[in-house]
């Protein structure tokens, strides 16, 4: 998506459609339905936004194979789609490249940390989000979705969802 | 490895593709009948995690399958339209849950497989199917982690978790030759290490008994496969091409 990112005068020079342009906005608007503060594309679950002829064409790729939240994604692509005035809306799901939790966005981990979610951390440093103590315990390595673990604070005694790196 | 099969024989790779998925499925439908019913609710959460991963790679693998067959069938005809002879699943995943024990011991030799299947698949020249085994690979290593944890906890535990946990070992190990012999010599090896080492930290043994079942990949299954379609596929059978 890098057009999104070009200055407006930029933009002329390399004449990205208007169409394109906002059908990649709507879609990039979609949240995460399990965790509502960040979008698909923040977590590099929204591989690509494109016109074919008339038709947008969104892929997008499941976090876990399991992931529940799959079809409600597919819906409300259309949605935002349809309401920023396209009729003609084919989402594709891709199974490759598998995602990584190195996609999620370093704004979208700011985001779930502030949520109260501990971000995935390549480090493996796991930071309480409440009071940001080190070296919590794991109460449980599945959690509410399948994408977090189950954490307690040491210190402050907190409980509080991971999201786990992958 | 089926990667071979896949580019040279289409038709050998769609039955390759459907055995592996349809593992999944019956698994992830196995898994399922402990939700509301596990020892406590973190494990309630954590089966009906591991049933769900299943479940996705069963889903990719159907509608993948049924791309390369081109025949226009997908995951919902796969699923819920082949009769249990068509099925092409391994005895293993088949077999009934038991106790808390059994489900684990079940898991860890199905984990440990899925493992060295997937570190070989995630190298398939085709890139959906690669896609499709990198990301359960990953999901299979933390399933491994659960699973082979439990077990270990459970065999060097109380008496009584032991001995559960034994007579499942004993149970279930007839059913390791027919998943192995897909694998290569050197990844049954390797599957031999990570059970055998789970096994004997946990102080359990491994049966002297030789005796071996097989039949899952040909569809000749046990007498457990047939009610779990059964009450799977009810709707379908009752209304077919019910949509919702």
């Amino acid at each position: 998506m890098d057009a999104a990112q070009l200055s407006g005068a930029a933009m002329v020079t390399v004449a990205v459609p208007p169409g394109l342009e906002r059908a990649r906005l709507a879609a990039g608007q979609v949240v995460d339905p399990e965790i509502p503060v960040v979008t698909i594309a923040d977590l590099g679950i929204l591989r690509d936004v494109a016109l074919v002829g008339g038709r947008v064409v969104a892929t997008i790729t499941p976090t876990y194979s399991g992931c529940p939240a799959m079809a409600q994604i597919e819906d409300d692509l259309r949605l935002a789609l349809t309401e920023a005035g396209f009729d003609q809306i084919e989402v594709v799901t891709i199974q490759d490249p598998a995602w990584s939790s190195d996609w999620v966005t370093e704004e979208a981990r700011e985001k779930l940390a502030r949520f109260g979610i501990a971000p995935p951390s390549p480090a493996g440093e796991v930071l309480c989000p409440r009071c940001r103590a080190a070296s919590p315990h794991e109460v449980s390595r599945f959690g509410s979705t399948a994408c977090k673990a189950l954490m307690v604070c040491t210190s402050c005694g907190d409980p509080f969802d991971r999201f786990k790196e992958y | 490895m089926s990667t071979q099969a896949l580019s040279t024989d289409q038709a050998h790779g769609v039955e390759h593709l459907l055995g592996h998925a349809d593992d999944s499925l019956v698994l992830a439908q196995r898994l399922g009948e402990w939700i509301s019913r596990a020892p406590e609710l973190e494990e309630d959460i954590a089966i009906g995690n591991i049933a769900l991963d299943h479940l996705g790679v069963a889903r990719a693998l159907y509608t993948r399958a049924g791309e390369l067959e081109g025949e226009g069938r997908g995951e919902d005809h796969f699923a819920m339209s082949r009769p249990e002879r068509e099925y092409r699943n391994l005895l293993l995943v088949e077999q009934p849950n038991g106790d808390f024990a059994q489900t684990m011991v079940r898991g860890l030799f199905f984990d440990a497989y899925q493992v060295e299947l997937g570190e070989g698949m995630a190298g398939a020249d085709d890139a959906e199917i690669a896609g499709i085994a990198g990301r359960a690979l990953k999901e299979a290593r933390y399933h491994l982690l659960h699973s082979s944890t439990w077990v270990i906890r459970l065999g060097d535990g109380t008496e009584e978790s032991h001995r559960r946990a034994q007579e499942s070992v004993d149970r279930l190990w007839r059913y390791t030759d027919e998943m192995l012999e897909e694998l290569t010599p050197s990844r049954r090896q390797s599957w031999g290490q990570v059970v055998g080492g789970a096994l004997h930290e946990a102080t359990l043994q491994v049966p002297a008994d030789p005796y071996q079942r097989s039949g899952g990949r040909r569809g000749l299954h046990s007498e457990h496969l047939g009610p779990l379609l059964a009450e799977m596929q009810w709707m379908q059978r009752s209304y077919p091409g019910l949509r919702w």
